[in-house]
């Protein structure tokens, strides 16, 4: 694995929300839904660090990454061209872990924001699995889901929420979730979004013992596990220990993340 | 004649091979550029994007003699042009290094340097006397200086005495050449570098982090669970160019230069204040295979330069 210089091909905005999609064979044909990559924004001195994006989608050639204008370093990519190069290392980490016993099996993905980041990937993985897969994708307003209409037209099954009710069921997307739910009988349950939302759906979800996984989100260093930045509290043989998002994760399994 | 045209930069700058070796009395380097330890973690990391057999060697994450489980998260900020990190020194202890991964790193060439840490001075005279025992290990560089690990920033490396008795107390039983690693966070850094070398170190490395803080003015909280942490990266290297420039001046043993190194050109300046070889970290996160980089662009410029021997560099600042 080398890292490389990719080239941007096409660009979508709307509002603080951008994807990008990138030329890169390699990192496509290596990819695995869950994983993400470490990008450099700029050859400057600042900011420093690479920025890690999880992988929305390949098709092709090309990658797709998705994510929101909220920081220094998504501020600088945001204004990035088509035909920009980036400089990317990746793929990295673990991705969902998809077992056999799924197949043919209802299962249900839960993106909160730009959490729906990683889970578009993952939606288009399991059709083929096969998998039935039911997507909720909540958001502040309507504003904060961009992918609706791209989700609709791939003719996904889609719950939505906004807490502010401008669209879809109002108040938070676990509340939908745990409206929802039973009539679904999901066989597993895979999410990303922020700490609170996922919180509330592992708990949901190990209460009715329902698999879940959760994409962790984190501030990385390097994203190859050499600089122990990116912890989080990890149960492992019944004690538990800081483990590296990056490397043993992003995705955990709902039992063993500690919650903070 | 055509044909050796095409063979080479040697041929067309007209002069040889630029020789990149130095030597720091007791370790043989083939060239000048150590990767930092806690940015290159055990050695392994970093074989999908480098051979670390091109680099002039590796320090290996620190390690006390037990497993340490490290600070809370947020561990990690940025600030403009470094880093902030309160890692706290997380790591598997000398017992799982030497069972798991000293016998994947033995086969490396390159000089492999472990950072040996320790609560008390008898736990790192305990990880110096485990280690002892075991081949493949180049020289020690003793972790006096973390930032992270006491409260308040508190290490050894503040203070002359605390650093005589632990460079003394270690080298007694050390098989290996012993590297002090110093903090900036002092008065007077040339005081403790005489301190450590009074106490027999073989050779010093600086500077570690610079003991700092970073807030969030929004939600006024600390970035750092720790609130302080240690700062690198290209932000600290005008200081830690001035104190290697000192401490360099005023000891008769290698000095090891590092803090914020990014470039070829960063590794020469601490050359030239008189670094016999550096350490490169932050710069690992950045672009792994970093180290690697800045080996080629010190070489470019020894042949563009006409100088054939690094070495040669080593204190030549023009005053």
């Amino acid at each position: 694995m080398k890292d490389s210089q990719a080239e941007i091909i096409h660009k979508q905005t709307w509002n603080e929300y951008i994807l990008l999609e990138i030329y890169s064979p390699r990192i496509s044909s290596q990819s695995q839904p869950g994983q993400f990559l470490m990008i450099r924004i700029n050859p400057q001195l600042h900011p420093l660090l690479r920025r890690p994006f999880s992988i929305h989608s390949t098709k092709g050639s090309r990658i797709e990454i998705f994510f929101q204008n909220s920081g220094l370093g998504t501020s600088l990519l945001s204004r990035k061209k088509i035909h920009d190069q980036l400089d990317i290392i990746g793929p990295l980490g673990k991705g969902f872990f998809l077992d056999n016993s799924l197949r043919e099996k209802e299962v249900v993905l839960i993106g909160g924001g730009r959490g729906i980041a990683p889970l578009f990937f993952l939606a288009q993985s399991l059709r083929t699995f096969p998998c039935g897969v039911k997507i909720f994708y909540g958001g502040k307003t309507h504003k904060d889901l961009p992918l609706k209409d791209r989700l609709e037209e791939k003719r996904f099954d889609l719950y939505c929420s906004t807490d502010d009710g401008s669209y879809g069921y109002k108040g938070y997307v676990s509340e939908l979730f745990e409206a929802t739910f039973p009539s679904l009988n999901p066989k597993a349950v895979f999410a990303c979004g922020p700490e609170e939302m996922m919180k509330k759906i592992s708990h949901l979800t190990q209460q009715q013992k329902i698999p879940a996984q959760f994409s962790l989100e984190s501030m990385m260093g390097c994203g190859i596990g050499a600089c122990w930045g990116c912890v989080k509290r990890i149960k492992k043989k019944g004690s538990e220990e800081w483990i590296k998002i990056c490397e043993e994760g992003p995705v955990f399994r709902s039992e063993e993340i500690v919650w903070s | 004649m055509k044909k050796d045209l095409c063979f080479g930069p040697k041929k067309l700058y007209g002069l040889k091979m630029a020789d990149l070796s130095v030597d720091l009395g007791f370790l043989q380097l083939q060239n000048p550029v150590i990767a930092a330890s806690g940015t290159f973690g055990y050695g392994l990391e970093f074989s999908p994007y480098l051979d670390p057999n091109n680099l002039g060697g590796f320090v290996v994450k620190g390690l006390y003699f037990y497993p340490r489980e490290g600070n809370p998260p947020p561990r990690l900020g940025e600030t403009p042009c470094g880093i902030l990190n309160s890692i706290g020194l997380q790591g598997i202890g000398v017992k799982k290094f030497v069972r798991e991964i000293l016998p994947q790193i033995r086969k490396y060439q390159t000089p492999i340097i472990i950072n040996v840490c320790g609560e008390e001075d008898q736990e790192y005279v305990s990880v110096v006397e485990f280690l002892n025992q075991h081949p493949g290990i180049s020289a020690y560089e003793l972790n006096i200086s973390c930032p992270n690990v006491k409260k308040n920033g508190r290490c050894p490396a503040l203070d002359p005495q605390d650093t005589f008795s632990i460079v003394r107390a270690v080298k007694k039983v050390s098989s290996l050449p012993l590297i002090t690693k110093l903090s900036p966070n002092v008065t007077d850094i040339v005081e403790i570098a005489l301190s450590a070398q009074q106490a027999g170190t073989d050779a010093l490395s600086l500077v570690n982090t610079f003991l700092a803080m970073d807030v969030d003015p929004q939600t006024r909280k600390p970035t750092l669970a720790n609130i302080y942490g240690g700062l690198s990266g290209p932000a600290i290297k005008p200081i830690a160019l001035r104190m290697v420039h000192q401490v360099a001046q005023n000891v008769g043993i290698p000095v090891i230069g590092m803090g914020g190194i990014m470039s070829g050109e960063d590794a020469l300046e601490y050359l030239i204040a008189g670094a016999r070889a550096v350490e490169v970290g932050t710069a690992n996160f950045v672009d792994p295979e970093s180290t690697v980089k800045i080996i080629n662009q010190m070489k470019k410029y020894c042949e563009q330069k006409g100088i054939p021997r690094i070495e040669s560099v080593v204190g030549s600042l023009k005053i």
